[in-house]
């Protein structure tokens, strides 16, 4: 009969979780006059310490934005990176003074570009289980924000690899 | 009269040039396929004798790895650090891509994985980071100056990218999968920006050599 109870206790938490309202996360969020959307990590390989998180912000306003910093509790911190090739050379630094959305326009963070560095990683994304963080921009302010997390070298967020 | 004469020397002019025209054409066409038929078929690159070169490395599971064991054999090899948030792991999933749509056909391909950063990937690290992937990657690491030697041979650019607060760090560096045959001499190059089907016809041209 105990046993029973904690089964049906389990159960009924497990519906009560699931009606909750969730985090957007495939969707939208809305902070300011801008649209967050479709955020995105994937899993990593045992033992990493970074990750990329992407996502795209859409500026509806009428003045440019600055995406500046983020945080998440799986990095020890958080970084807005660009990533380019130069000649065969992958490189890679921290976006001086934070990332421009100009007005109108949509900025696409994506693997081989733009991306949220997650650093010192305290625990790799998991598949299945999306992860949280917030954003902050210059005017915007501060919104949370959950990645969904794609398999292992995903290139979208959509399907899998290749 | 005159007039017909003068129109008959415009019109061989005209086709002289039309010819000259064409000729040129088709001379940077066949450059051009030329450079193209060498990436693709396989054949040695300009300058490609002057990259690679012996070295000794140290294995995942701590044992020594020298250039000898390649001898004889095709082999693709490539350069990152697992501090990596993109290309190095993207690389790694599609060298193991790779390897799996060749069958029985890896047996004749070896593929190497490069640490650039052996301070902070040690082969212990180095193991646990490679398990995601193909267990035939042999992923090697180092003394510094054991990986700067082979990097200056292959002519792989690194550095290091210190972040703001001077705590950590991260890496610029060489992101193409080098292809050599097994005379050790470099045949083509694959790029992560390149479609799939691209690198594994390389890949499948490096082996029917
Ligand atoms: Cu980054």
């Amino acid at each position: 009969m105990i046993r029973l109870d904690l089964h049906t206790t389990l159960a009924l938490a497990a519906l009560l979780a699931a009606a909750l309202p969730l985090p957007a996360s495939a969707s939208e969020v809305r902070v300011g006059d801008l649209i967050v959307a479709n955020a995105w990590t994937r899993v990593t390989p045992p033992g990493a310490r970074v990750a990329g998180g992407f996502l795209t912000i859409t500026n509806t306003g009428k003045a440019a934005d600055r995406l500046v910093s983020g945080t998440s509790p799986i990095a020890g911190h958080v970084e807005i990176h660009e990533m380019t090739m130069d000649g065969g050379v992958m490189k890679m630094r921290e976006v001086a003074g934070g990332l421009e959305i100009a007005p109108g326009a949509t900025v696409e963070l994506k693997p081989g570009s733009y991306h949220v560095m997650f650093m010192d990683l305290k625990s790799g994304p998991m598949e299945g289980k999306p992860v949280a963080g917030t954003l902050t921009f210059e005017k915007a302010g501060t919104t949370a924000i959950t990645f969904e997390v794609a398999p292992l070298g995903a290139k979208s967020p959509a399907h899998g690899m290749n | 009269m005159a007039n017909t004469r003068q129109g008959a020397l415009r019109s061989v002019r005209l086709v002289a040039w039309a010819a000259i025209a064409v000729l040129v054409l088709a001379a940077g066409m066949h450059l051009l396929g030329e450079a193209q038929k060498a990436q693709q078929s396989g054949r040695a690159l300009p300058g490609a004798a002057t990259i690679g070169g012996p070295f000794e490395l140290t294995r995942t599971d701590g044992t020594r790895f020298s250039s000898s064991a390649l001898a004889g054999k095709p082999y693709a090899i490539f350069f990152g650090f697992t501090h990596c948030p993109d290309i190095c792991p993207t690389t790694l999933l599609e060298m193991s891509n790779h390897l799996k749509e060749l069958g029985d056909r890896a047996d004749k391909l070896r593929v190497l994985f490069v640490s650039v950063d052996p301070e902070r990937d040690t082969p212990e690290h180095l193991k646990r980071y490679l398990s995601a992937f193909d267990d035939r990657i042999i992923g090697l690491t180092g003394t510094t100056q054991e990986v700067a030697a082979i990097g200056k041979s292959y002519r792989v650019f690194f550095e290091k990218v210190p972040s703001k607060d001077g705590q950590d760090y991260t890496m610029n560096h060489t992101a193409s999968v080098y292809l050599m045959d097994k005379a050790g001499s470099l045949v083509s190059t694959l790029s992560f920006q390149e479609p799939d089907e691209q690198r594994q016809k390389k890949i499948e041209n490096l082996l029917d050599r």
